[in-house]
């Protein structure tokens, strides 16, 4: 009972620590502390946790590669952006941007369900491909259509607000994804989607439906990733299908590997640190993507090497938390003693 | 030992327990076969399982033991026959639905949830016995609480039960082989079912494990009423534990009865240790 209870404090402490992340950002944000870089870059940081915790589900708990993250994501934004322009001027932006966001998640997760249903017979290599190639189709259709604004992309400027406005529905929406999947990874349907990825054949004799399970992870990893893309077009003025290729789809798979695979907080710290290091690369101009490239091999060195890993597991909260108390616990024995 | 532990004929050309006689057959298969491209690798098996029987298969390597099991189980779809569990047939049914029925197995070669604990395995295989939705998780409905506490108890009880209940946070892959064997067995009778498979789980084990597991087999079938059906190559388990016997061979089955039966049958002799012509030739 008692590591029961441990588990779910450590994902109270990593929803806790969020929530007074975003806390300080706002008062950053809204006392105008904030420097425009960074505020600049809050949405689309956002967006990626957003995105990085729901591929999580899939490359993770399920144990399934997917490159199609950014065509979910785009399907979203382009129907949760069209929502908002129908919408702009008649409902408050309060109900506006939450029911767009609510529509693009609802057309992402249909996508899903309509690329999952095939993919479902595929596995590993395989399947991605087929969502890589999904991901494609999604673009190109977007850009021949007459209604998202083709080639030249849908004009968002009209719904186009900064991150002061965006600021608590990011928020909002970055704690919802880390609960939602807080929860179900310690649920029944958790249990069942692990089970597949450790053995989907053991899994099915004790009575997993496999085919259930893997749809369900799929249309609700696209559900997330849709609302993430909704939210994200209205940072922009002009948004294209071409620019949510296949190339953010791998740089959310990178956040995820090298977060760790099924650590909703590994997501969240990978998705800050990677979208943030670019910029931070500015200085070294040219060799910027060079040097990014070569960080990203170094962390992943790091993170396969069992020593810097207990190193990095001793720095998570929780367990500094644990270690002070068992400390203060072994003073008081000491202190009785005397 | 009472009288009604005897193996009889029943109707039907199958042989039964007396006690079973009057029960419905807890697994019916009539002319069960599969071909792989044109191998048969199993032909026209017919298997008769009392719901309280321990019911052995045994036969040379590569005779089709364990595509017996998998058939049983849906793993491969049979190219010909009838399955029956409890009298329904398994037509069109998913490996998944066949558990539903109350059908559980282990593996030959382990198959646990490695990455997840001793308890996940457990309370994984009650999938199907825990009545709440995805909603239900998402936003930790009363249901959620009612239905985890319940498949805590129960996963803890069995666990209890198999002396594991101090790995209950143990990763799976992490223990040792004997506990992996057993931890199979505590996942699979999660599923409640009606007929347990065993493929061998006497594999690896030591004398002493051999004869704890013994034991278990019977135990399990006296606590848990089940029907036991099992895949070994130990002879002295196999003798001893089994109320009947099948002797498998090149897909086919060459000798069915008790356990003396089967040590008499020249049949099975041959299919072991070949015939004796053969071996003064040689």
């Amino acid at each position: 009972m008692a590591k029961k209870l441990k588990t779910v404090h450590k994902d109270l402490l990593t929803l806790a620590i969020l929530a007074a992340l975003y806390a300080v950002l706002a008062v950053l944000l809204y006392s105008g502390a904030m420097s425009r870089q960074l505020m600049n870059m809050l949405i689309p940081v956002s967006m990626y946790v957003v995105m990085a915790v729901s591929l999580n589900l899939v490359v993770g708990l399920l144990g399934e590669l997917s490159l199609g993250h950014a065509g979910f994501m785009s399907l979203g934004l382009f129907s949760g952006c069209l929502l908002s322009l129908f919408l702009n001027g008649q409902v408050p932006e309060i109900v506006r941007i939450p029911l767009s966001m609510l529509a693009g998640g609802l057309v992402a997760a249909i996508g899903g369900l309509i690329v999952g249903l095939p993919a479902l017979r595929l596995r590993g290599d395989y399947l991605a491909i087929v969502t890589l190639a999904c991901c494609e189709i999604i673009k190109s259709v977007i850009t021949n259509l007459n209604f998202t604004g083709g080639a030249l992309g849908l004009n968002t400027a009209p719904v186009y607000t900064n991150a002061k406005h965006l600021l608590p529905y990011a928020a909002v929406l970055v704690l919802i994804t880390a609960l939602v999947m807080m929860n179900l990874k310690r649920s029944k349907q958790g249990r069942a989607i692990m089970s597949i990825r450790d053995n989907r054949i053991a899994a099915e004799s004790v009575g997993i439906n496999v085919t259930y399970y893997k749809l369900a992870v799929f249309v609700l990893a696209a559900f997330f990733a849709g609302a993430a893309g909704a939210l994200y077009g209205h940072c922009f003025a002009n948004v294209k299908a071409v620019s949510f290729d296949y190339n953010v789809s791998i740089e959310i798979l990178v956040i995820v590997v090298l977060g760790g695979m099924g650590s909703i907080g590994g997501s969240v710290v990978a998705a800050i640190v990677l979208r943030t290091l670019p910029e931070m690369l500015r200085e070294f101009q040219n060799f910027r993507m060079l040097v990014y490239a070569i960080v990203l091999i170094l962390v992943m060195l790091a993170t396969n090497n069992p020593r810097l890993k207990q190193f990095f597991a001793g720095l998570h909260p929780g367990t500094l938390w644990k270690k002070w108390k068992a400390g203060r616990i072994k003073e008081k024995e000491a202190g009785s003693h005397e | 030992m009472s009288e009604k532990n005897r193996l009889v004929d029943a109707p039907s050309h199958v042989k039964l327990l007396e006690r079973d006689l009057d029960k419905r057959p807890i697994l019916e298969c009539m002319h069960l076969g599969i071909d792989f491209g044109g191998l048969h690798a199993v032909e026209d098996l017919n298997i008769t399982i009392g719901p309280t029987e321990i019911s052995g298969l045994i036969g040379p390597n590569g005779a089709g033991k364990t595509t017996v099991f998998n058939l049983l189980t849906k793993v491969y779809e049979p190219t010909g026959g009838v399955i029956m569990i409890d009298g329904v047939d398994t037509r069109g049914k998913s490996t998944a639905q066949i558990s539903h029925m109350g059908v559980a197995r282990t593996f030959q070669n382990i198959r646990l949830f490695n990455h997840m604990s001793v308890l996940e395995n457990v309370t994984a295989a009650m999938d199907a016995r825990l009545k709440y939705g995805f909603g239900s998780s998402i936003f930790r409905l009363p249901a959620y609480w009612r239905e985890e506490k319940r498949a805590r108890e129960e996963a803890r009880e069995l666990l209890n039960a198999f002396g594991m209940s101090k790995e209950e946070e143990t990763p799976a892959g992490s223990l040792p082989y004997g506990e992996q064997r057993r931890l199979e067995i505590v996942r699979a009778l999660a599923t409640k079912p009606r007929i347990l498979l065993l493929d061998e789980p006497a594999a690896g084990m030591n004398p002493s494990e051999t004869r704890e597991l013994m034991e278990n087999i019977r135990w399990i079938r006296e606590t848990f009423n089940t029907a036991i059906f099992l895949i070994e190559h130990d002879m002295k388990l196999v003798m001893e534990v089994c109320d009947g016997i099948m002797v498998l061979n090149f897909g086919r089955v060459i000798a069915k009865g008790t356990p003396k039966d089967i040590q008499n049958d020249p049949q099975v002799i041959e299919a072991y240790l070949g015939r004796k012509k053969e071996a003064q030739h040689g």
